[in-house]
């Protein structure tokens, strides 16, 4: 049987701020920011959005795609992220709730810093490939947040997406999935904490490159593959340098990541990055390719993908909901006084919503 | 708002959950148990429906005085769209600048924070209408 990808669905929030106007509030070189992670703007979910009204977007995205779909055979919908509106409560619910396909079904919600997504397709493709369910809901979204002045407030962005996991009419084939995880703290957020904190230099070298080439090198030994095979490689990116770093690490060329490669114009969208940039290759990809990916969660874990395109793929309504280029462009862009507004960095008498 | 009284109506503010009349066809949101226009020869062929979410701009205010919780917001704009199955809803049009806003313009809905019980309390979603731009 194969498993793999039946529709997907992407959502970014418009609002930009640049790193430049980062920089100029706390007389940071926001240009060296910029160049140095090579992030020219962040998205910035509006004060109404959080994880659960994007993944709403992003699922309701997915099912334009699929009309023949009954929300019903949904059996499983799991929402990976790291910035959950509530400590209990899940948010996948009301995203069920949300796209009809409640209440004859299971839901949790994951965490796994950056790549809870990724673990909740790998859930998903095991409960499809078991007969459990006939489609599982994967979806990654965040709204990260950067202590002001810290180096990750010029990454930390919004956005997420979907994706339906199913064994009929699948787009994508989902040839081998491996994960590589170890006990690394190289970035955590302990309960109760409004920001979080990083082991700085530490989340390089022993943390992000060691787990997602190993998950990389476990997914091409598997696979029997070599780089040049793949016409995509979506890779985490938490700025917009180690993925292309650790592609040129595995022999994998700028061009190959180029499409999946979003965190430049959109920032770090945490567990949303690489189900984003998996949907970019998705926009346009052709029947045949073969895409390569690996997520990495900080704590730390990384997920590798091996996927094969098919024909279905000609099939699929893509445009009947929006591309991720159609988010990427419809922007607009803030400065640091309503950003800091929108994210509540600002103490407000009452609440807000 | 009570948590239960805002539950209730989930289905209506997340999915559009209305009612057409079997006997005239006309639709209401949220729904009702009777036609106001057929009155009992509606009774029992009330057909549940969802709306699709898409509609016309029919009219708008700009806010500057905000109730508190929506202060953040301002100025912000609140429209009367008439939805293409012909009801006509009332709520927040986001992700626009007021000066771009026009009558005639189409919109469509998307579910966003309409409100919470505090910062300790349940966050209530439901519909707002955005510019349909795609």
């Amino acid at each position: 049987m194969d498993v793999g990808i039946v529709s997907y669905g992407a959502y970014v929030p418009r609002y930009r701020i640049t790193p430049q106007e980062i920089g100029r509030v706390w007389g940071s070189d926001g240009e060296m920011m910029s160049k140095g992670l090579m992030i020219y703007s962040k998205s910035v979910p509006a004060p109404d959005e959080d994880v659960i009204t994007i993944s709403v977007e992003a699922a309701r995205n997915m099912m334009r795609r699929v009309p023949e779909v009954d929300p019903q055979d949904i059996g499983a919908l799991y929402v990976g992220s790291e910035s959950h509106p509530y400590a209990v409560k899940p948010s996948g619910t009301i995203v069920a709730e949300a796209i009809g396909c409640s209440p004859n079904m299971t839901v949790a919600d994951y965490e796994f810093a950056c790549k809870a997504g990724t673990a909740a397709i790998q859930t998903c493709m095991g409960l499809v490939g078991a007969g459990m369910v006939r489609y599982g809901v994967a979806i990654g979204a965040d709204t990260s947040q950067g202590a002001p002045g810290d180096p990750l407030e010029y990454s930390a962005s919004a956005g997420g997406a979907a994706f339906l996991i199913g064994s009929k009419d699948v787009i994508a084939v989902i040839n081998h999935t491996c994960s590589f995880t170890t006990d690394t703290p190289d970035f955590w957020r302990r309960e109760g904490q409004d920001y979080p904190s990083h082991g700085g230099r530490f989340t390089g070298e022993p943390a992000y490159f060691k787990h997602v080439a190993s998950a990389a090198k476990l997914v091409l030994k598997r696979a029997g593959s070599k780089p040049s095979d793949y016409a995509h490689a979506v890779f985490h990116q938490p700025n917009g340098k180690f993925p292309q770093r650790v592609a040129k690490m595995l022999g994998f060329t700028d061009k190959q990541i180029e499409v999946g490669l979003l965190t430049p114009k959109i920032g770090n969208t945490y567990s949303g990055a690489v189900p984003l940039g998996l949907s970019a290759v998705l926009d346009v990809a052709q029947p045949g390719e073969r895409v390569f990916v690996v997520a990495y969660g900080s704590g730390a874990g990384a997920d590798g993908f091996d996927i094969t395109i098919t024909d279905n793929i000609t099939r699929l309504r893509r445009l009947a909901a929006p591309l991720v280029s159609h988010y990427i462009e419809d922007r607009q862009v803030i400065d640091y006084a309503t950003y800091a507004k929108f994210r509540g960095k600002i103490r407000l008498k009452g609440g807000s919503a | 708002m009570a948590t239960a009284r805002f539950w209730r109506d989930n289905p209506s503010r997340y999915n559009l959950k209305a009612v057409r009349c079997g006997n005239c066809g006309k639709v209401f949101f949220p729904p009702r148990a009777v036609c106001s226009v057929c009155h009992r020869k509606s009774i029992g062929k009330m057909e549940c429906m969802s709306l699709k979410g898409e509609g016309e701009l029919i009219s708008f205010s700009v806010v500057h005085d905000a109730p508190s919780q929506f202060e953040i917001h301002k100025p912000y704009v609140v429209a009367i769209v008439r939805m293409d199955e012909g009801v006509m809803l009332t709520s927040q049009l986001i992700d626009v600048d007021p000066k771009e806003v026009r009558i005639g313009m189409r919109v469509r809905t998307t579910l966003r924070k309409v409100g919470e019980d505090g910062p300790a309390g349940v966050i209530y979603y439901g519909y707002k209408f955005a510019p349909v731009r795609a």
